[in-house]
């Protein structure tokens, strides 16, 4: 036990960022008494405080997936704590992260881009998640098509990526390392979907993220020079919530869920994976380049609504 | 080869040595030399001054943006790379081969090769969003990255090239040590350290003989690696227009023909400024190297064909979409123009014996020399506007450089030239001992008459 505190402290001193440092020492601190007390569950993700308990509980995720209960008292203290650039490397043990994105349920609300925007306070013109107009030939229908990064299980970006700065989990997500990434964009020369976006210039930070700590799990705060991309919200499903779109999503285009437990929720349903796939003849983008997406779409057929140009579009061909 | 050799006798030869040192010491600069220098000089620093410019701001000063993310930094860099395997054209291969016309020419091309290297260096640092996290390359670095292999073979293609210009030019140097008469002492002190102690002694010949064999062989195969591993950082990708298996060959043999246009260029131009070189850089030299460039650019032209005409044939899908793009669309006047003046135009003019006179050779060199540079411009960037282009700003998608951009681009190119320009300010541009070696005078008269000539 004492050693894995070790290694933590290790850990730390290599990091350049000092921001954080009170956080981190009381996080270290906090580490300590967690030790001597031996909490349940070696490792524990939230750290605890000294404080005397409240009667409160809460559920903590562990690192190796346990749902532990401590009091609230304990996790208050690390409120803003980052999980590390190391440990955002693993991924959720046990985990492979899917999402499904029923085409015929879309109506172009963009609700789902808003809420990641403001989630990751992305600003200027970085869109981690478009939602394209698709029409495959002249005579087919249009229909929208939302497109986050798709998480492939070969991804090309990470392939190419010189430093590992872009990195694949095993859970599943792609991630990208804004302290390490050296800017050369070959991710996105790699990317055959374009998903992702690049810190041409000192991104606009916005007041509430100024000072905050970064993880490659949250995405900001944003860093000049760098790229970044939608990235299934892992510090969301550490707490066992949806990532932003799914949940602001109001007519439940995206489902999401963990392929070893072959189910998918969309917020108001859960599925089972296997069955909603073999229902619905879902497919995924590009197949032939071989990068095996964790992303999966659902035919725009018997849709939900009719399909309507968007406004802005109209405007813009008008000019 | 040895018949071929002339056998001279002593006296002529150390009248005929006496010449060529008259004629290839470096000399000062005219008032058309100092501009030049002058000229060049102000180019690149304006260059620095955006960069700096570019350090501050980030990269967001460059026309660039997300479907667009690489732009002429990226293009000069395919360009600095290109020119710079003529270094080992024409050292290597021709030294290899046996080539008798090559002596004068060694130089010209090495030093091209190695100032272009150093500026393809420069240029992808420029390049980076994150410079200042250079060494996360070796600290962090993945062999599964054709970048990482980039860094490789072009640091080992950079020393081998300094390596293959300098061992031959420590004759130079000592001689210019010895030789050169009211210089500062700052050249003085440069010609003693870096000649080595040269003593013009038989054995360091056959040392420096050796070392240039052995660097000969082993930067042939660098040499295709830098720029086939160049051509891999787009080969690698799925984009139409980059996804090609026929991208190594094509780079490659576009690099060999462009080298041989800058050394044309560079051979017309010495002849040019310094009066006696026509002994030394004959019509003859023009010819075979006219030969050569026609050459070069019919194999360039096999290779484009295959690159454009079987996509041309299918037609598929984003394919269909780029080469319509570059055949007919927006970038057709510049693509028809460099495929004319860059290929076609220099082998119908080089093909007759009148094309092959210095001047209309330095003309065709110069439309090749331009339209490589072009020509990557076109193989990088109308790639790019091929996805997807919805929901972004108008600009994006469109890609126009930036002043600053331009600046800085144009600031390494005048680089590249300044070092050029003050290597011929202060060595020896032409191998006095390869010349002399190539007409037939022995070493021991070399040696002989260099000592004859410190003694006095």
């Amino acid at each position: 036990m004492s050693k894995k505190i070790k290694d933590n402290n290790d850990d730390d001193k290599k990091r350049p960022t000092t921001e954080e440092g009170t956080d981190r020492r009381n996080f270290l601190k906090l580490g300590v008494f967690a030790a001597g007390l031996t909490v349940a569950g070696a490792g524990l993700q939230k750290a605890f405080s000294t404080e005397k308990d409240s009667g409160e509980k809460t559920k903590v995720l562990t690192t190796d997936g346990k749902v532990v209960e401590v009091d609230s008292t304990q996790v208050k203290g690390c409120q803003s704590c980052c999980t590390s650039r190391a440990e955002s490397r693993e991924g959720i043990p046990n985990k492979k992260w899917v999402m499904v994105i029923d085409l015929s349920r879309c109506k172009d609300l963009l609700k789902c881009q808003h809420a990641c925007q403001k989630y990751h306070h992305l600003s200027g013109m970085n869109v981690w998640l478009k939602v394209f107009r698709m029409q495959d030939a002249e005579k087919t229908a249009p229909y929208w098509m939302p497109k986050p990064c798709l998480h492939c299980d070969k991804p090309p970006c990470v392939k190419v990526c010189p430093v590992s700065a872009t990195y694949k989990r095993s859970d599943g997500i792609v991630l990208v390392d804004n302290e390490r990434c050296i800017g050369c964009r070959f991710c996105m020369a790699a990317c055959p979907y374009a998903t992702r976006s690049f810190n041409w210039g000192d991104p606009e930070l916005l007041s509430e993220t100024t000072g905050e700590c970064y993880s490659p799990e949250k995405g900001f705060p944003q860093k000049k020079g760098t790229v970044e991309k939608c990235d299934f919200c892992p510090d969301l499903l550490r707490q066992g919530k949806l990532p932003h779109c799914v949940a602001a999503c109001p007519n439940g285009v995206y489902y999401f869920g963990d392929l070893t437990e072959d189910t998918v929720t969309n917020g108001d349903e859960t599925l089972r994976f296997s069955q909603l796939m073999k229902d619905k003849s879902g497919y995924r983008l590009h197949e032939m380049l071989g990068t095996e997406p964790s992303v999966y779409y659902l035919p725009p057929v018997n849709r939900l609504f009719p399909f309507k140009e968007r406004e802005k579009e109209d405007a813009n061909k008008a000019k | 080869m040895e018949q071929t050799k002339k056998v001279v006798s002593e006296a002529e030869a150390i009248q005929m040595l006496r010449q060529y040192n008259e004629d290839l010491l470096p000399k000062k600069f005219g008032i058309i030399g100092k501009s030049w220098a002058a000229f060049l000089l102000i180019v690149f620093l304006t260059g620095v001054y955006c960069y700096t410019n570019q350090l501050r701001q980030g990269l967001a000063i460059t026309g660039m943006r997300d479907y667009v993310f690489w732009g002429i930094y990226i293009s000069n860099f395919v360009f600095f790379v290109a020119i710079s395997l003529v270094g080992s054209l024409v050292t290597a291969v021709l030294y290899l081969m046996n080539v008798p016309w090559r002596a004068p020419l060694t130089r010209i091309s090495e030093v091209i090769a190695v100032a272009a290297i150093v500026f393809a260096g420069l240029i992808i640092i420029v390049d980076m969003g994150r410079p200042d996290r250079i060494l996360n390359m070796f600290i962090h670095g993945r062999i599964q990255s054709p970048i990482v292999w980039d860094v490789l073979v072009v640091t080992t293609y950079m020393t081998l090239s300094i390596l293959l210009l300098y061992f031959p030019l420590l004759h130079g140097i000592a001689f210019c040590r010895d030789n050169l008469k009211g210089i500062p002492k700052w050249q003085k002190w440069m010609y003693k350290i870096l000649s080595l102690g040269w003593k013009y002694k038989t054995e360091q010949y056959n040392v420096v003989k050796k070392a240039i064999t052995i660097l000969s062989v082993m930067i042939i195969p660098v040499a295709l690696c830098i720029h086939t591993v160049t051509s891999w950082l787009f080969a690698s990708t799925y984009r139409a227009g980059w996804d090609s298996t026929n991208f190594g060959a094509y780079f490659v043999s576009g690099a060999f023909l462009v080298g041989a246009g800058g050394v044309i260029a560079g051979m017309y131009l010495l002849r040019r400024f310094y009066s006696n070189y026509d002994r030394y850089l004959t019509d003859h030299h023009f010819d075979r190297m006219g030969k050569l460039l026609v050459l070069l650019a019919v194999v360039y032209g096999y290779f484009s064909i295959n690159e454009y005409l079987i996509p041309a044939y299918k037609m598929k899908g984003e394919e269909a979409e780029h080469l319509h793009e570059l055949f007919t669309g927006y970038y057709a006047p510049m693509f028809w123009s460099v495929q004319f003046f860059g290929i076609i135009l220099p082998i119908i003019v080089l093909l007759f014996k009148k094309g092959r006179k210095p001047l209309p050779m330095f003309i065709m060199a110069i439309c090749v020399v331009v339209g490589a540079w072009f020509k990557r411009y076109l193989i990088v960037i109308p790639t790019m506007s091929m996805l997807p282009v919805q929901e972004i700003p108008e600009d994006w998608k469109h890609y126009t450089p930036t002043f600053q951009e331009w600046s800085i681009t144009c600031g390494s190119l005048a680089g590249a030239l300044l070092i050029i320009t003050f290597f011929v300010r202060f060595f020896p541009i032409i191998s006095v001992w390869e010349i002399a070696e190539e007409r037939g005078i022995d070493h021991d008269t070399i040696y002989k008459h260099l000592n004859e000539s410190n003694e006095k």
